[in-house]
């Protein structure tokens, strides 16, 4: 190997190698910039939407997009803009809420599964195992099935399919942490292993965890927007995306506008997910991260 | 070898095991019971009796779970509340156009995406590179609806190129355009999972050191790339193709429900839309069950892949 | 010493010029610059190395870490990264310019006319491929050859590199070989072409002493066979004076001094060459004496030598040992088949027993897979051994709770060997530092910041670097870091676990010298653990050779150096390499041999050992 990486001791202190590249990477921006556009729409939907979104206007049924209607108005002649950003809240709130639940769930037992080893390990990773053999989506079927579509059941629905794979993503980096030199020296320092998994632990894989966060937030957000439009959503008339799909689809040969436009919404939404997602990634492993 | 074999498939019969506890688990959580959920809050108590009786609901929990457990591993996944058919026949009907979707899927994601992936690692950072990521980026964040729905509106609405709904014929050829989009729609999906994964695969195999040791002997690139370093980077995307074989499957029933295929996933949705908890719990086993076979036969792929495997354990 | 970077200046210990072998060049290297492309701009790492070497010819580059000797061979190979790297200057290989041949040209001369082998054994053949065929390979690469003849040739050079049953090992693959079996695998593959030279990047350090010993005789012997060229890279200065007729130093990109090894050795003008001659342990230099002692610096910026410090005894004989170990047994269960049975054991540690005084240093040493480590963790019970008994300080850990473990923590403490692995990255090295003083309430935090800032000073830092992150550290100064963090709970006992093996040579011989005046100012006892021969005589009081799990020889220091009476503790002191160039070409001669493995079948019994005592406190195993 090339032995030239040696660090003579730096100047003061710098800012994080991660916060660094990140910021070299201009694809990253993207996804940030159209993050935030998103969650901004969602917040300020009321502000930002030209119609009520329940408001249904029977003059007005099926007409293509105009300048009073720029997307295009639905079966009901409800706006279908008005629609699609009030549908943003509801996206975002379950794909966020769902990931905060699985990755504050599954990390906790990844990182206890890993540190404590044995048995336990055992035990927990067949459970996680387990569930990763249930297809996602069939999975968040089955249980949105089971408790009935709502905004909260939908949110535990999802929650339950993401936990299994943060479990693994937390574990995996814990063995190869409790391995390290320095978890072997807080043990003989006699600390905690609560302390050692809360000081030691926790902070050096956050990093991964945040990583697969954004990426399993796009999963969510593709989740729900598929459960909508199989019909297991939140109930209607309250605006989603996928729901909307769903009503558009019927009318897809004479109406394309009902179903495109939420259609890149998703899409986009997603995207700019994956987007940060991906480099973040690429941010935080040292292998990549010296090519901007 | 054998030991492994044996031991591997030994290994997934406490799986099967916890996910049908775990599939017992999910069904007693249906608030009320599953018969209230299936006749709705107004059938009479003698109606909703009569369901318990049959579904065995009357019974206490641990009798309920070794009938359960017991009638799913004889092969007995009980019978359609509405069709009257078994699991299994309602499966068995519809399974040769899910198979034949999931397979024509893999087909062409493996054949596009290994070559995409190997060229964008070894074009790393230059124009094959970005195209390919982008791309790679662009079909992950498809659900398989929303593509599905877009390909129909171009290609059969628009351009009018090929049917809109796709049905079983004996005609091979109408049989293939049928089959086209809903295929290339999961295909490509799946293209940009197996690029995306190939390529970081092929990177790090790109940085060991035997791939030093063979440039180091004056080996051709082509066979650099090929051998040495496909050889040892397919091991990973074998795995991860494995396990990708779930997602699948979720977004096949999607992509049939867009194109009114015939299949598992328009079964689900008529379960679903009758309430048919003895088929929806039926079903979750099997898919299941499916996964964890197709887990399983990944693993000894992989044993077969690489040399290591046989001798770790 | 201050290694800081300076003004590079050229010595040349031969009256004839640096570049000049005795007869026609076969590699001439002139003005060899490399640059790596970095986050801002080109970053010179190699500069203006020139010199030759011709037929049967060795010529060693020596430095340290950082130094470029592996980029300057990866250079001449033209290996690096075609878009982030820049090398000029000339390579002449009989007549041609390396440099400005084309890709598909050069890929010819690799493994053809130049062949390289690697540090790595364990991860330098590709896993998928078997050993013959990956050897085949190499065969046809550049020449047209029949398959037949392949497998005949492949299997003549199995058997040139020394490899028993070579044609039935030819369908093996990589990892059923040991490390020095994958080494002789290499270096059979280099030779496929009978290159016209021989590239060995640090062939032997990732090596156990005996095996190296053996790797190093099988390259002699092979260049004499074939009388190709050699260029070898290493850092170590033993090996240096084994194999090189010729040597370059280099420092940090500059080749400081080259000339005739003797002359480098006796005479080297530059101060770095000095400082680290001086720095490089060398078995047998004690002459008699019984204290440990301290390793010699030399002032970089003249080249003198400063005087060395006394080494006062500090071990407290007549008190009750601070350590008592006794039949101390550690095992880990290997399971396999289809069932997962029990199919045998590591048996990693198997009775051993030892005492450790107060202001003692007592040394295990042993190869890989000996059970030293595994002794130093089961000691302090990070690792729950199977048996014996530990006695720390009179309490017996091993009956102690979970929490009186952690209690006890605080009278033995380990130093572990990868100084970048054992801080946490995400924590100030003041922080890292207070945290075990603040975890077992020992005072409050102001006193923990008063404590810590003065032990900094204490390992030879400052106490301002408190605000500053692991890596803006290099690896001595993490080491010392590291110590600091151990002393903070006032520990009775050191286990230091290869603490220094991963250093440079000069850092290493600081860092002991650190040690030494710990114990002479804290009366500490050292349970100093390491593969390394020359450093534990350095500074050690006892030593105890540790083979298979168990000790087959322990006593005095002294007595064990200048008497070994077991085989395995004589064959590891001949193993060692001698920094004396007087000694090149001699071949040790040793059996060609593979380390063995402590795995055992279920229901082994341990032999019952009988121990002789050869003088107080000397003893070794009858087998």
């Amino acid at each position: 190997m090339t032995d030239f990486a040696i660090s003579q001791s730096m100047p003061a202190r710098q800012s994080s190698p991660v916060l660094r590249a990140l910021r070299r990477n201009r694809f990253a921006w993207i996804g940030i910039g159209l993050l935030a556009l998103i969650v901004l729409v969602a917040i300020f939907a009321p502000v930002f939407a030209p119609y009520d979104p329940l408001k249904q206007n029977i003059l007005h049924r099926l007409s293509p997009p105009s300048a009073d209607f720029w997307f295009g108005t639905d079966s009901y002649g409800r706006d279908v803009l008005s629609r699609l950003l009030y549908g943003a809240r509801i996206s975002l709130s379950i794909g966020f809420l769902s990931v905060l639940i699985a990755m504050v769930v599954g990390s906790a037992l990844g990182i206890l599964a890993g540190y404590i080893g044995g048995v336990f390990d055992q035990i927990v990773m067949g459970i996680v195992d387990v569930m990763l053999s249930f297809p996602t989506l069939l999975l968040g079927l089955m249980v949105a099935a089971m408790l009935g579509a709502s905004f909260e059941n939908l949110i535990i629905a999802i929650a339950i399919t993401e936990t299994a794979p943060f479990a693994r993503v937390a574990r995996a980096p814990t063995i190869a942490m409790k391995r390290r030199d320095f978890v072997e020296a807080g043990r003989s320092l006699g600390y905690t292993p609560l302390h050692i998994m809360r000081v030691h632990i926790l902070p050096n894989i956050l990093s991964d965890i945040v990583v697969v966060a954004s990426l399993w937030m796009a999963s969510a957000i593709r989740t729900e927007a598929s459960l909508a439009f199989i019909g297991l959503g939140a109930l209607p008339p309250t605006a989603t995306w996928g729901g909307m799909i769903r009503e558009g689809f019927d009318n897809i040969l004479s109406a394309w506008w009902l179903v495109v436009f939420p259609s890149l919404a998703i899409l986009l939404t997603v995207l700019a997910l994956n987007i940060l997602g991906d480099a973040l990634r690429d941010a935080i492993d040292p292998k990549t991260r010296s090519q901007g | 070898m054998i030991g492994y074999v044996i031991r591997r498939l030994l290994l997934a019969i406490p799986t099967l095991l916890a996910m049908l506890t775990m599939v017992f688990i999910l069904v007693r959580l249906v608030p009320g019971d599953a018969a209230v959920a299936m006749l709705g809050d107004r059938a009479s108590a003698q109606t909703l009796q009569n369901l318990r009786a049959q579904l065995g609901l009357d019974q206490p929990i641990p009798v309920q779970y070794v009938r359960f457990v017991t009638d799913m591993l004889s092969g007995d996944f009980g019978r359609s509340m509405t069709s009257g058919r078994t699991v299994l026949e309602e499966v068995a009907l519809v399974l040769p156009y899910t198979l034949e979707l999931a397979l024509a899927a893999m087909l062409i994601g493996t054949l596009l995406g290994i070559p995409l992936g190997v060229v964008a690692a070894v074009r790393r950072n230059r124009w094959p590179d970005y195209v390919s990521r982008i791309l790679s980026l662009v079909g992950l964040s498809f659900p398989g609806f929303v593509s599905g729905i877009l390909m129909l509106l171009a290609f059969a609405v628009w351009l009018q190129w090929l049917p809109v709904m796709s049905r079983a014929s004996t005609d091979p050829l109408s049989h293939l355009r049928s089959l086209a989009l809903p295929a290339l729609n999961l295909g490509l999906i799946m293209t940009a999972y197996i690029a995306r994964v190939t390529r970081s695969s092929m990177l790090d195999v790109m940085g060991e050191d035997y791939i030093r040791t063979a440039r180091a002997k004056g080996v051709k690139p082509s066979k650099l790339i090929m051998r040495h370093a496909l050889g040892n980077a397919l091991i990973p995307i074998v795995t991860v193709v494995g396990l990708y074989f779930g997602t699948l499957i979720g977004n096949s029933v999607l992509t049939e429900i867009v194109f009114t295929r015939p299949g598992l996933g328009k079964l689900i949705l008529g379960a679903l839309q009758s309430r048919d908890y003895t088929l929806l719990q039926g079903l979750m086993v099997v898919f299941a069950t499916f996964v964890i076979l197709v887990n399983t036969a990944t693993d000894l792929i992989y044993a077969l892949v690489d040399p290591r495997v046989s001798y770790a354990q | 010493m201050n290694l800081i970077s300076e003004s590079p200046m050229h010595y040349s210990g031969q009256k004839t010029g640096f570049t000049a072998p005795a007869r026609e060049p076969v590699l001439s290297v002139r003005n060899l610059n490399t640059s790596f492309r970095t986050g801002d701009g080109w970053k010179n790492v190699v500069r203006n190395i020139s010199f030759d070497i011709a037929a049967r010819e060795t010529v060693a580059i020596v430095g340290e870490s950082g130094s470029g000797k592996s980029v300057t061979s990866l250079s001449i190979m033209r290996l690096l990264a075609a878009e982030s790297s820049r090398i000029e200057g000339q390579v002449m290989l009989n007549g041609r310019d390396l440099l400005s041949l084309r890709e598909e040209e050069m890929r010819r001369v690799r493994g053809n006319d130049i062949s390289m082998i690697f540090q790595e054994p364990m991860t330098s053949l590709n896993p998928i491929f078997s050993v013959g065929k990956q050897i085949a390979e190499a065969l046809t690469v550049h020449t047209d050859i029949t398959e037949a003849a392949v497998k005949a040739e492949a299997i003549r050079l199995l058997e040139k590199v020394r490899i028993p049953n070579a044609a039935s090992r030819f369908d093996e693959y990589p990892h059923q070989f040991s490390g020095g079996m994958r080494q002789r695998v290499m270096i059979a593959m280099a030779l496929a072409s009978r290159p016209k030279v021989l590239i060995a990047d640090e062939p032997t350090t990732a090596l156990d002493v005996t095996i190296q010993g053996q790797i190093l005789d099988l390259i002699k012997t092979l260049q004499d066979e074939e009388g190709m060229a050699v260029l070898f890279i290493t850092h170590d200065m033993g090996v240096v004076a084994e194999v090189a007729d010729r040597t370059i130093v280099m420092y940090r990109g500059d080749a400081v001094e080259a000339g005739k090894t003797e002359d480098i050795f006796h005479r080297g003008q530059h101060p770095y060459t000095r400082a680290l001659l001086s720095a490089v342990p060398k078995l047998g230099s004690m002459g008699g004496r019984d204290l440990p002692l301290r390793f010699p610096t030399v002032d970089m910026t003249t080249g003198q030598q400063v005087a060395l410090a006394e080494v006062y005894d500090t071990v407290a004989r007549t008190k009750r040992p601070i350590l008592e170990v006794k039949d101390l047994t550690t095992r880990f269960h290997i399971r396999s088949g289809a069932f997962g049975r029990k199919t045998g054991a590591v048996h990693a540690v198997e009775n051993v027993s030892f005492e450790l005084f107060e202001g003692e240093t007592l040394s295990i040493v042993g190869e890989s897979g000996c059970g030293k480590s595994t002794a130093g963790r089961s000691v302090t019970r990070l690792i729950t051994p199977t048996g014996g008994k530990v006695t720390v300080d009179g309490q017996d850990v091993m009956k102690l709770s979970q929490s009186a473990l952690r209690a006890m923590r605080r009278s033995i403490q380990m130093i572990f060997q990868d100084p970048y692995a054992s801080l946490n990255p995400r924590m100030s090295i003041g922080a890292a530092i207070m945290e075990p003083f603040l975890q077992h309430r020992l005072g409050t935090k102001s006193e923990a910041r008063d404590k810590a800032a003065m032990l900094l000073e204490k390992v030879g830092l400052s106490a301002d670097m408190m605000a500053r992150f692991p890596h803006e550290f290099s690896g001595g100064q993490r080491q010392r870091i590291a110590i600091a963090r151990a002393l903070m709970l006032d520990p009775k006992v050191i286990v230091a676990d290869e603490a220094v093996s991963a250093l440079d040579v000069s850092i290493k011989a600081q860092v002991c010298n650190l040690l030494l005046d710990l114990q002479q100012s804290l009366n500490l006892a050292f349970l100093f653990i390491s593969h390394d021969m020359a450093v534990v005589e350095r500074v050690s009081h006892r030593v105890a050779v540790m083979y298979l799990g168990e000790i087959v020889e322990i006593g005095p220091r002294a007595a064990v150096f200048d008497n070994p009476q077991h085989e395995y503790t004589r064959k590891l002191m001949a193993a060692v390499p001698v920094p004396d160039p007087a000694r090149r070409r001699v071949k040790r001669n040793m059996v060609v041999d593979e380390l063995k493995s402590p795995v055992r079948p279920v229901g082994y019994q341990p032999a019952v050992r009988q121990y002789r005592e050869v003088s107080p406190g000397h003893l070794y195993r009858v087998d």
